[in-house]
């Protein structure tokens, strides 16, 4: 699947759900099952500290591959992780840095990226673009 | 007016119909607003104030001879007059106008922080907001002067067998919060008040969460100065006040150069204004402080007694239904509180929390609420914080018990 249909897919599965509270339930179920980074592992270098959350990022490339795993202590924001994981990871570092994220602003969780929610996640966002651009 | 003990029975239905804010949906829900704490609501009043004073009045004050600089000046003026009745200052000159409590504490750390020394003492507590936290650092930074900390207990109380110890003849100065904006501890300053006087230093009162919740009579408490931000107490945000002793104010040399502060200008000597001018620099928030004044009105005709009464009745009236939830701890259990509820849960991020009950319509803080060193000190990330006014009631607290509870069956 390319970026761009991983991105449809999720869009879709969110079309279902009209009220807020069922997006979220699911978004805490993705939540609920992302591997947790083993404590060794969330280390300072790879925290990015919000004011309201905070969220680990582990970056590797692998096969020419971008491989990601994150973490973080606020269950929302651990499922958001899980959607930018399940669109960014396997691919190249060329089309993680050059990814256009639209499927956020489509499931309307746009707010949770804005830098003002203080999350950690639009800068972690950031991050993994970087990381990519470093290894391309 | 409730000025004779004859008070007109609070009715809680008809003081929201004066905030238009409380009637609008947010996320497809009626709002419910409980971030008080953070900043009020306004009143029509006040929102009304604004637009006259930018339809009819704009002008800049003390400046012209003209109609409107005159009637602008008049109004900014008596806004004065009517703060320095609500807090029975002595003089309206005791009152400056500044951008709010933040900018009132740094101007008192710019300026009287002057005339520290190395070795001098200043002392907060451990619950003060980031903004009575900094300052002092900055200027401890500059002149060499020692931070000192009141601690807390458990409850959120402060220990004041500490902060005995901690009075020295060298304590130059006490800033404190009168309540926590975090927990919500009514502290008490009458005897840190006395009891600094006694070593000959001075007080800071941060009254950014107290003005709006009990009376505030600067000249009972004897404090030195006293911060408090206008768009907590209905008024609008980018203006608040100093109150200042007028003998210590007059000592202090100004905060910042400009327009308004000064005597008479030449290259080789300025002299300065006579005060409150000397520390209002350039063109003020003009319509900030006349409407900080229409606030003011609005607050002194409701009865604060009525109000206390029932703020504290919402407060517990939540606390005990949010007891009743499993792994729920009420942060902040100090015996004389306002109507602050912070509490965390078991398993549970407060961002989760925050956000799930925004999803259901429902205003409330979640985070450390700038106060890092007590979230420290309790050893947890953050709390979530219903914080109430007057305008709340307890239906809307049952609906927020509710959407408690739906985010909790999906958190947990
Ligand atoms: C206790 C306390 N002090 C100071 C402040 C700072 O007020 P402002 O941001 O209006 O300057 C606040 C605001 O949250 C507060 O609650």
């Amino acid at each position: 699947m390319t970026l761009e249909e991983k991105q449809q897919e999720i869009i879709d599965e969110f079309a279902i759900y009209d009220d807020w509270m069922d997006k979220y339930e699911y978004i805490i179920e993705l939540g609920k099952e992302l591997p947790i980074i083993s404590d060794e592992n969330k280390t300072d270098d790879k925290l990015i500290e919000g004011c309201q959350s905070r969220v680990w990022l582990n970056t590797a490339v692998e096969d020419g591959k971008m491989s990601f795993t994150a973490d973080s202590d606020a269950i929302i924001t651990k499922g958001i992780i899980g959607l930018l994981i399940r669109v960014l990871n396997d691919e190249t570092p060329k089309e993680v840095a050059t990814s256009d994220l639209r499927f956020i602003k489509e499931i309307g969780l746009h707010e949770h990226l804005s830098p003002t929610r203080s999350n950690g996640l639009a800068s972690m966002v950031k991050k993994m673009k970087l990381s990519a651009i470093a290894a391309s | 007016m409730i000025t004779d003990g004859i008070s007109i029975p609070f009715d809680v239905s008809r003081i929201r119909k004066d905030f238009p804010t409380l009637h609008r949906q947010v996320n497809g829900r009626e709002l419910v607003y409980f971030d008080n704490g953070a900043t009020s609501q306004k009143p029509q009043l006040v929102i009304d104030a604004i637009t006259e004073y930018y339809t009819e009045n704009n002008a800049n004050i003390h400046r012209g001879v003209h109609y409107l600089s005159q009637l602008a000046t008049t109004q900014y003026e008596d806004a004065r007059k009517i703060i320095q009745n609500y807090i029975n200052a002595p003089l309206s000159e005791e009152v400056l106008f500044t951008k709010g409590t933040t900018d009132s504490i740094n101007l008192v750390a710019s300026s009287l922080g002057e005339l520290f020394s190395e070795g001098d003492e200043i002392i907060i507590s451990a619950m003060e907001h980031h903004s009575n936290i900094v300052p002092w650092q900055m200027l401890c930074e500059r002149k060499g002067c020692t931070l000192k900390v009141i601690p807390i207990n458990e409850a959120g109380e402060l220990m004041m067998n500490e902060f005995d110890q901690l009075l020295t003849p060298k304590t130059k100065l006490v800033s404190v919060t009168h309540i926590s904006n975090t927990l919500g501890t009514i502290n008490p300053i009458e005897e840190i008040i006395k009891k600094t006087h006694d070593v000959g230093g001075y007080v800071l009162i941060d009254g950014a969460q107290s003005v709006q919740h009990i009376k505030v009579d600067v000249q009972a408490l004897d404090c030195d100065f006293f911060a408090f931000s206008a768009h907590k107490v209905f008024g609008p945000t980018g203006v608040g006040v100093l109150y200042g002793k007028k003998e210590i104010l007059d000592q202090m040399p100004p905060y910042q150069g400009g327009g308004d502060m000064i005597a008479k200008v030449t290259f080789e000597k300025t002299t300065y204004n006579e005060l409150p001018h000397k520390f209002e620099a350039g063109t003020p928030n003009i319509s900030g402080g006349i409407c900080l004044g229409t606030a003011i009105s609005y607050l002194s005709e409701l009865d604060l007694n009525a109000i206390q009464a029932h703020e504290t009745e919402l407060a517990k009236y939540a606390e005990e239904k949010l007891l009743q939830f499993e792994g729920l701890r009420i942060i902040g259990t100090a015996e004389h509180k306002t109507s602050v509820v912070s509490f965390i849960v078991d398993g549970v991020h407060p961002f989760d929390l925050g956000t799930l009950l925004d999803k259901q319509g429902i205003a409330v803080r979640t985070g450390h609420h700038c106060t890092q060193p007590l979230m420290d000190f309790y050893q947890i990330p953050g709390t979530v914080r219903a914080s109430f006014a007057f305008y709340n009631t307890k239906e809307e607290i049952d609906v927020f018990i509710h959407a408690v509870e739906r985010s909790l069956n999906m958190l947990k």
